[in-house]
């Protein structure tokens, strides 16, 4: 049960129900909001570029929580969603579109081939429903590398113009990261939303009683395609947002480790929880970041480590990383945080 | 009383039910009518086909011969998430709650068929969404106020002892405002002061909403008190039907029961109440 701070009481069933509940998490929202915008103007560039990465991931976990979280369906093919995002947007902004208008129109695209891949939810789920989701991972960058090399560039991939807006042309990190924090922010608070209505709570029953909720009226095929159209529509933003900050785009960016990292994302923030894919995001992009600043100093400390065990650091640390958090915590880091918040709550008392 | 049928023309006619799975016949020939307004107790000893008549009922299995009529519509072939709109709700004899939600969330999920709100609009939230969340709520809080359990609103189900669990499920089962509402052994492993207070709300729905209840239970003394007509199944097929008294009394069910010996095993069923 969510514990609530002393004299915070209900007044209204509206505010019972809202998230931002006082003056105080009025004013620290606010707070966070303008110093999340303002950054830029104070970091520096490779800050700013790994922030651009981290708020890219993080729409891309939004997305396959919904699936995964929320109505317990696996899917292996967030990054292949990204791709049909990534795609779209730099087809579009090549035939002319804004890339303003590019990317809602790459995140419809996505959602719909998102909602094709999700028909076997039908019949299969669990182990299965992974494998039939594994398809859409291997057909979706073999179709990109290979059908109409014309229109999708093929093996090279595609190269995107930066968008302008009136004067400002986005091609450093500092602009790019404006956009991609602004959906950042609708993208999360669109999920939150979703998940505290209708078609959350029958995505979660769902995911928690299948049988229960057929039989009290949630249609499960119906709602088992949304959670996949959402999932791919998210990924298709973040796929969107990525061909902007990675401006060329070559079907080699959106592999089934990819895929895999963000599974791996969505289970250190904590499966099924709106802070989870960000805290996720951010872990596992920060922990990339620190080895790779890492590898250099240890290759000097001890030279005689081959160059190809400090290449792989990487992903031997994501594997540990991943393992300790199932063993250790396997509700992720929102959950630890939820703890965290309780005990300074009810400080000085245990319980 | 349910306004939409008169009170002579049954809510509920299950018409010449026969269920097989592979050669095991679950029921033959079974046929019944749940009157509008009325408790009806469906017993039987164990594996009589009690569970599988309720599955029947809401579209959980579909019988290979025989029709359901329901107010009006044929269920025979109506999916089975439809058919809580046509105004059937149940609960689970093993408890089938939504484990990672709340109560509260449990019941508002139970709105689902009788809200509105598109994917967008819940996306957005602020407008349409939040106005049919706050009406919806108003109702589940009725619901929560009428079954005791203003306590555990905000409790995950998962972590509610067994009968708590059991008086969410049955709010949920409320929430749907159904015109007919299926129970499939509501009372199971309570103790007496739990069961006592099963039977209590259950009566309160069915004097206060003007439920009509389709009960299935074990405890016959509860059942002998709160049902208005019985019908008893035995292997897949109905031996008896009738008023509690007349029931008691049936040579067929006491054999069911309590085997051969007619005289002496008639009083024991008689002290059970």
């Amino acid at each position: 049960m969510a514990l609530r701070l002393a004299g915070d009481f209900d007044t209204s069933y509206a505010h019972d129900m809202a998230i931002i509940r006082n003056r105080g998490q009025w004013g620290m929202t606010i707070a966070f909001l303008i110093g999340l915008f303002a950054l830029p103007f104070f970091a520096d560039g490779h800050v700013i570029g790994t922030l651009n990465l981290i708020g890219i991931s993080i729409i891309a976990v939004i997305g396959l929580n919904i699936l995964l979280g929320y109505t317990g369906q696996i899917s292996l093919g967030q990054a292949a969603f990204m791709a049909v995002g990534a795609y779209s947007a730099a087809v579009l902004v090549k035939a002319g579109v804004s890339f303003w208008l590019a990317l809602p129109i790459s995140g419809l695209v996505a959602g719909l081939v998102g909602l094709l891949f999700g028909l076997p939810s039908l019949r299969i789920k669990g182990f299965y429903l992974a494998m039939a989701t594994l398809s859409a991972q291997m057909i979706i960058p073999w179709f990109f590398r290979n059908v109409r090399t014309d229109i999708f560039g093929g093996m090279p991939g595609l190269t995107m113009q930066p968008p302008r807006l009136g004067e400002i042309v986005f091609n450093s990190q500092a602009t790019m990261y404006f956009p991609i924090m602004l959906t950042v922010v609708v993208c999360v608070i669109a999920a939150k939303n979703i998940a505290r209505t209708r078609l959350g709570r029958a995505l979660i029953a769902i995911r928690d009683n299948d049988l229960a909720a057929e039989v009290l009226g949630i249609a499960q095929f119906s709602h088992k395609l949304r959670a996949f159209f959402l999932s791919a529509l998210y990924a298709g933003l973040a796929g969107a947002l990525w061909a902007m900050y990675a401006r060329t785009i070559n079907p080699d960016q959106f592999s089934l480790l990819n895929s895999v990292w963000y599974l791996g994302m969505v289970i250190v923030g904590g499966m099924g929880s709106a802070l989870g894919p960000i805290l996720g995001a951010a872990f596992v992009r920060v922990l990339e970041e620190v080895t790779v600043q890492l590898a250099p100093v240890l290759s000097k400390l001890f030279p005689q480590l081959e160059a190809g065990l400090l290449a792989a650091l990487g992903p031997i640390t994501f594997g540990i990383a991943l393992m300790l958090f199932l063993v250790f915590e396997p509700r992720g880091l929102a959950h630890r945080w939820e703890l965290i918040k309780a005990a300074w709550r009810l400080r000085p008392f245990a319980h | 009383m349910p306004s939409s049928t008169s009170t002579h023309a049954p809510l509920l006619q299950a018409i010449d039910l026969h269920l097989f799975f592979g050669g095991l016949s679950a029921l033959v020939s079974v046929s019944f009518d749940i009157r509008p307004g009325e408790i009806l107790a469906l017993i039987g000893p164990n594996g009589a086909g009690k569970t599988s008549a309720l599955n029947c009922l809401n579209g959980f299995y579909r019988p290979q011969r025989g029709k359901i009529l329901f107010d009006g519509h044929d269920l025979t072939h109506t999916p089975t998430h439809v058919i809580p709109r046509l105004g059937i709700a149940r609960t689970f004899q093993n408890i089938a709650l939504y484990t990672g939600m709340t109560a509260l969330d449990n019941l508002m999920a139970a709105r689902h068929i009788h809200m509105r709100q598109s994917m967008w609009a819940s996306a957005l939230y602020f407008g349409p969404a939040h106005r049919e969340e706050i009406a919806h709520r108003r109702v589940i809080e009725e619901i929560i106020d009428f079954l005791e359990m203003e306590h555990i609103r905000k409790a995950i189900v998962g972590a509610l002892p067994y009968g708590l669990r059991k008086r969410v499920e049955l709010g949920r089962a409320l929430a749907l405002e159904p015109k007919l509402l299926l129970l499939d052994e509501p009372m199971a492993g309570m103790n007496v002061e739990e069961k006592e207070d099963m039977a209590r709300f259950i009566l309160d729905i069915h004097e206060r909403r003007g439920m009509t209840i389709l009960l299935v239970e074990h405890d016959m003394g509860l059942v002998m008190d709160i049902a208005h007509r019985v019908v008893v199944l035995d292997f897949g097929v109905k031996i008896a039907e009738g008023t509690p008294d007349e029931i008691k009394s049936n040579p067929a069910v006491i054999k069911a029961y309590l085997g051969e010996t007619v005289n002496s095993e008639q009083s024991t069923v008689n002290s059970q109440q």
